[in-house]
């Protein structure tokens, strides 16, 4: 790697496979994170988002391909890249029993904070996150938002290169999950950290420079936020129908393009949705229950990508992945 | 190396630090590992309590018991028995061990603790080499062992064992081997479970079995073959008959009795010295394997 190509590249990923015995998490990764930018991986459970990540920090080690951090070579010199990075997990990885100040302390100690720096560092961290007033409370006492914060503050302690969040708002309620966001978003500009995060909540995804959409472990579309919904050409249509399965094949020839069914409506891309609700209504031989058209969000994007929509209550199936994963890593150990 | 970003220009890297070697990094790791371990031990004083009450219902309870059975069918010891001694001050050093042996694997048990509430990844994802998790987990493991064993010997009055300042001063490093030694192989066990399941095996199948071939209830002479040789494989033996050796003849006992009760391979009695210097070795070869464990990565 070329000088010029580093100062571009923060975190760079080349064919980046893993697979755990039978299971592809990741299928051949390839993606470019630029210095200062807040990249956000979206996807649904499962997608391989964290496997990725924890590939990227090094808990994991790739079936193949390549991936640096920092310049520096995940495979080749794996606490090279500890030392560069900060970490948000998406299960709490406090000390309860410790108090917020206890938590930071230990950090500081590991990743080397000098000893002079350590207290006002961490006092300034505290600070950031508006903790400075239970920094001495054990982290068992803390609200679930509390705890997120309190992890920031520790994931940024050792100023790191990048700050990676593996689904960092999980569980919050939305005030909490913009309350994090606001700690969040000025990182960048704050201390030059770079982000890295996980979501599959389509609102945060909002927040990001950038956006790769990753689903069965493969990227389906690297962009900004708008040049993304720039994939979905004009406005969405909703439409509800007494008898769906009849009035799709008439919508696709009004709309020229074949709807999706999702969750017992019809969607459909259409240039201009408030020309195409009249003729919809008058030319359909079904009778039509509900229509309504909106300006492209990230949801259609994926629906588009996918040909399916991300919810919130697809928790399930991941959780069924991670055990696998670990009942996976356990026998790894046994080597 | 080219830094990505100019706000970091002024940190070191790692390979820069490690200019100065890889082992004040790893020291210090260590000590940071312990010290939360023993922090955390100091703060759980409730789980302090519970550490004393069992140790004190097998030495009321269970000591009592079986000193008047014994002496009902003939006196502690089987003929020749010395004069004074009960079976309860033959049982404290190991009632001591058991407080030692049982504190060591909670304390390595911690780490699959950890590993359930997320804990393990901040320790396993700094930048510090892997044997200083698997070091420091196994001092500090040692450490709350070995201060719920020497706690006990409070009690040493009130079961008519006689301390002395030698005995005292012999005792602590002896404690100090067999808690290191067990906490070493906690960890190396450890390392390798995924779930608090895995534990109710390791107390069922490992733990009791230990405790109980490890003399600390009964002398493990003119025992069977078969148990005779399982005694000899468990590390607590080599670790309690030491303990008994020094409290007793610290409170008296001829050098003739201690040795009947002693560890013996071949017909001969193992100096302490020795017996602490197998343990040294199985608590070194276990934590090598424990830093093996945690040096995978998956």
């Amino acid at each position: 790697m070329t000088t010029a190509q580093a100062v571009e590249t923060v975190i760079s990923v080349t064919g980046l496979t893993k697979s755990f015995g039978p299971v592809e998490a990741v299928r051949g990764i390839d993606l470019e994170v630029r210095p200062g930018e807040i990249f956000g991986f979206l996807g649904p459970n499962g997608a391989g988002k964290t496997t990725t990540i924890n590939i990227l920090c090094t808990l994991l080690r790739a079936t193949s391909g390549k991936a640096s951090v920092a310049g520096i070579d995940v495979e080749h010199d794996p606490a090279g890249v500890r030392s560069r990075i900060g970490l948000v997990f998406q299960d709490p990885s406090l000390d309860a029993q410790l108090t917020a100040r206890e938590n930071l302390q230990f950090h500081a100690f590991v990743y080397d904070v000098p000893a002079a720096e350590r207290a006002e560092r961490i006092a300034a961290a505290l600070e950031m996150v508006e903790l400075t007033d239970r920094a001495d409370s054990t982290v068992m006492t803390f609200s679930g938002g509390m705890k997120r914060r309190l992890e920031i503050a520790r994931g940024i302690l050792h100023t790191p290169d990048v700050l990676f969040l593996d689904e960092p708002t999980i569980g919050l309620d939305p005030q909490t999950r913009r309350h994090i966001w606001g700690y969040l978003s000025e990182l960048p500009k704050q201390r030059g950290v770079t982000i890295f995060m996980t979501t599959h909540y389509m609102d945060e995804a909002e927040y990001c420079d950038r956006i790769a959409i990753i689903d069965h472990g493969l990227i389906q579309a690297v962009g900004t936020p708008d040049e993304l919904k720039a994939m979905v050409g004009g406005d969405v249509v909703t439409i509800t129908t007494a008898d769906n399965a009849a009035a799709a094949p008439q919508i696709a020839a009004l709309a020229g393009s074949d709807p999706i069914a999702d969750n017992g409506t019809l969607r459909v891309e259409v240039p201009d949705g408030a020309a195409f609700v009249p003729r919809l209504v008058r030319e359909t031989s079904v009778e039509v229950r509900s229509v309504a058209f909106h300006r492209p969000s990230l949801d259609d994007v994926f629906l588009k990508l996918t040909g399916r929509a991300i919810r919130e209550e697809e928790a399930g199936s991941t959780d069924a992945l991670r055990m696998m994963g670990r009942a996976w890593m356990g026998r790894g150990q046994g080597r | 190396m080219s830094t990505s970003n100019e706000a970091m220009a002024g940190a070191p890297t790692l390979a820069q630090r490690r200019g100065g070697g890889t082992l004040w990094p790893t020291l210090r790791a260590i000590y940071i590992i312990w010290y939360r371990d023993v922090l955390r031990f100091w703060r759980d004083r409730a789980r302090l309590a519970v550490t004393f009450a069992q140790p004190l219902l097998y030495l009321v309870i269970f000591g009592t018991g079986l000193s008047s059975a014994l002496s009902g069918a003939g006196g502690f010891g089987g003929p020749g028995a010395p004069a004074g001694f009960s079976y309860t001050q033959f049982i404290f050093p190991g009632i001591i061990g058991m407080s030692v042996l049982f504190g060591s694997m909670f304390a390595a048990v911690s780490i699959v603790w950890d590993r359930e509430f997320g804990f393990l990844k901040e320790v396993l994802v700094a930048p510090i080499d892997r044997s200083a998790v698997a070091i420091g987990k196994a001092l500090g493991g040692a450490t709350q062992a070995m201060a719920q064993g020497l706690i006990l010997l409070v009690l040493a009055p009130f079961v008519g064992v006689k301390l002395t300042f030698l005995s005292v001063i012999t005792l602590i490093p002896l404690v100090f081997v067999l808690a290191f030694a067990l906490s070493a192989m906690g960890v190396a066990i450890a390392s390798r479970m995924r779930s608090m399941q895995g534990f109710q095996m390791v107390m069922n199948f490992l733990m009791m079995p230990m405790f109980f071939l490890s003399g600390a209830l009964f002398p493990l002479s003119g025992l069977p073959g078969w148990m005779t040789f399982l005694t000899r494989i468990d590390p607590a033996a080599y670790g309690i008959d030491p303990l008994r050796r020094t409290l007793l003849e610290g409170a008296g006992m001829p050098p003739q009795m201690l040795d009947r009760m002693s560890i013996t391979i071949g017909g001969n009695v193992i100096p302490v010295i020795a017996e602490a210097g197998i343990l040294l070795a199985f608590g070194i070869v276990v934590l090598g394997i424990a830093v093996r464990n945690f040096r995978v990565r998956d």
